[in-house]
């Protein structure tokens, strides 16, 4: 059963003719995304800069009880 | 022009998450409805056995394959931006949107890996009947992915079934069924998923009418052209009856959006539609000018259509940010004192709580709970803050409006220059057929233009602004990350342009 199901599968792969360039686009795509763009570029900013909850729902909670002149000189 | 653009970190991050979802939406409405189409041609195939049937099928999910694997994961680009740029407004709705998007990745890789797997690779391994189940699980998965990211988007127009949490700064979920079944979220998802269908059948009328005028692949672009056109059809009339009521409760939930979208300043009892109009650019909320230099009204109609009742009260602009007491209406200004008593005693009970002192905690919480429906508006500097681009939001639903109006006869056209059989010589209707393809994008995109500039200065409704769900970051740091993108983005688009453009000129295989 689980070679017939592996069979179909790679058969599937190799009477592909659009579909390898496609899956190298998505195999480039999925490398950008995950392994440069959220590695380099998009950290998730919460967890990077606290350590655990308490601390961000602290920071959260900070930011939102300021009104928006201070909020707008602690950028500045 | 780079100097005329307001270049603060938080329009920049906007702007960023605009061009994502954009993309985004250029792959993921043709999806939803290439994918019933392609279920209706290979359901005729297993009805009738005809192999040109087959061949058609074939070719339409070649081309539904190819939009879906440069569309596949553009979606998780947004779920980064909102833990980057976005974190006060992720961390504040991680309990409500968690769960749903985390069911929506699950099933979506689990769909993908097998049904989407027999449907490319199962021509020849496994039955016809099969094959075809397999086909229609696609589509209907790929429909059923779409509603939670849309319950989800339909819970920040319309917050409900759930309660703040001033302890750990989240709202968190009392009841799933009134966010799932809000009405804001179901009319999102029936107009979004039929404006995608009506899209698929213009993109298969469009390249069936390039085969037409090339003069190549006749029987299957007139079979194509009138299995899509009465999809189109009923997709059309889907579109419209799912529109009226998105704009029903838009105007229910919504009001100041409704207001923008139709460019009404002045509220009014027995409110007339602009069919279309020219705004004044000039008119700010208050003044007396008028709100548009030409309009084309129809006397009522709006009042109808927002509320079910001719003759009753639709509230303006001004209404909405100066209130109406006439009408009951609070305004925007008397919200922003009860949103900042709101925010001071948030902070209060905050400090109170970590200096150990009950009383004053209880006591500033009491109170904080008879203001906290208003503590979005306490984060705006003036009350016109509450009032979305007015100028862009009315050309977007208005554009949707138009278009969505005239893709229809263009179907029905198509429909009776086809049972005419002279359809191969009516070249003005297949260049129409043709240009139609981009306008229903056009139509797609201006939707969701109304959808998030109309909502806007909200992030969620009423509750949390824009300027506060963002991030600490340097605005440097997000303009790289946009640029970033938009290389990103238009190479994708020239791959599947590219790669699309190749196939439909190849043509079904074995003609």
């Amino acid at each position: 059963m689980l070679k017939e199901i592996l069979s179909f599968y790679i058969d599937g792969f190799r009477s592909m003719k659009t579909g390898r360039k496609l899956w190298a686009i998505i195999f480039i795509k999925l490398f950008i995304m995950f392994a440069i763009l959220k590695v380099y570029f998009f950290p998730n900013y919460l967890n990077t800069n606290f350590s655990n909850d308490e601390e961000r729902a602290e920071h959260v909670i900070e930011n939102i009880t300021q009104l928006p002149q201070n909020k707008n000189q602690r950028r500045l | 022009m780079v100097e005329q653009i307001d270049l603060t970190q938080v329009n920049w991050a906007r702007a960023q998450f605009a061009l994502t979802a954009m993309y985004h939406w250029i792959f993921v409405p043709l999806t939803l409805g290439l994918s019933f189409l392609v279920a209706f041609f290979e359901s005729i195939y297993v009805r009738t056995g005809d192999e040109d049937w087959k061949r058609l099928t074939k070719f339409w999910m070649t081309l539904f394959g190819i939009n879906f694997a440069i569309g596949i994961a553009t979606g998780i680009i947004l779920e980064f931006q909102f833990g980057t740029n976005w974190s006060n407004y992720s961390w504040m709705v991680g309990d409500i949107f968690g769960a749903p998007l985390a069911i929506e990745g699950i099933f979506a890789f689990f769909l993908e890996a097998t049904f989407f797997a027999v449907m490319f690779f199962g021509w020849n391994r496994v039955s016809k009947g099969f094959h075809l189940f397999s086909t229609w699980m696609v589509a209907v998965g790929s429909n059923l992915s779409a509603v939670w990211i849309l319950v989800a988007n339909g819970w920040m127009q319309f917050p409900t079934g759930m309660a703040f949490n001033p302890d750990t700064a989240r709202f968190e979920m009392q009841n799933i069924t009134e966010v799932i079944f809000s009405p804001v979220a179901i009319s999102k998802f029936c107009h979004a998923t039929s404006s995608g269908f009506q899209l698929a059948a213009l993109f298969v009328v469009g390249i069936s009418s390039w085969f037409l005028l090339k003069g190549r692949h006749q029987l299957m672009a007139k079979r194509s052209i009138i299995v899509a056109s009465v999809f189109g059809l009923l997709a059309s009339a889907y579109v419209g009856f799912t529109g009226d009521e998105a704009a029903y409760s838009v105007a229910q939930k919504q009001p100041m959006k409704l207001a923008a979208m139709e460019g009404l300043f002045v509220g009014q009892k027995n409110a007339p539609l602009v069919a279309a109009g020219l705004i004044n650019s000039a008119k700010t909320p208050g003044d007396r000018q008028d709100a548009f230099i030409a309009e084309v009204k129809i006397p009522g109609l709006l009042s109808l259509l927002a509320n079910r009742e001719f003759g009753s009260f639709v509230p303006g602009v001004d209404d909405l940010v100066y209130g109406n007491k006439e009408e009951n209406i609070v305004g925007a200004q008397e919200r922003m004192e009860k949103g900042k008593i709101a925010i001071d005693l948030l902070r209060t009970y905050k400090e109170a709580s970590k200096n150990g002192d009950t009383k004053i905690a209880e006591a500033a919480l009491k109170a904080f709970n008879d203001y906290k429906d208003d503590m979005g508006y306490g984060y705006l500097s003036s009350p016109e803050q509450a009032m979305p681009p007015v100028g862009l939001t009315f050309y977007a639903f208005h554009i949707m409006v138009i278009l969505g109006t005239i893709f229809p006869l263009l179907f029905l056209l198509f429909l009776y220059f086809n049972f005419k059989g002279n359809i191969q010589y009516q070249q003005w209707l297949l260049y129409l057929g043709i240009l139609c393809v981009p306008l229903g994008y056009i139509a797609q995109q201006a939707g969701w233009v109304v959808a998030e500039v109309g909502r806007q200065p909200w992030a969620i409704q009423g509750l949390l602004p824009v300027t506060v769900a963002n991030s600490n970051l340097t605005t440097g740091t997000v303009q790289t990350t946009f640029f970033v993108f938009l290389g990103l983005f238009t190479l994708l688009m020239i791959a599947e342009i590219s790669i699309m453009v190749k196939q439909i000129q190849t043509g079904p295989e074995g003609e």
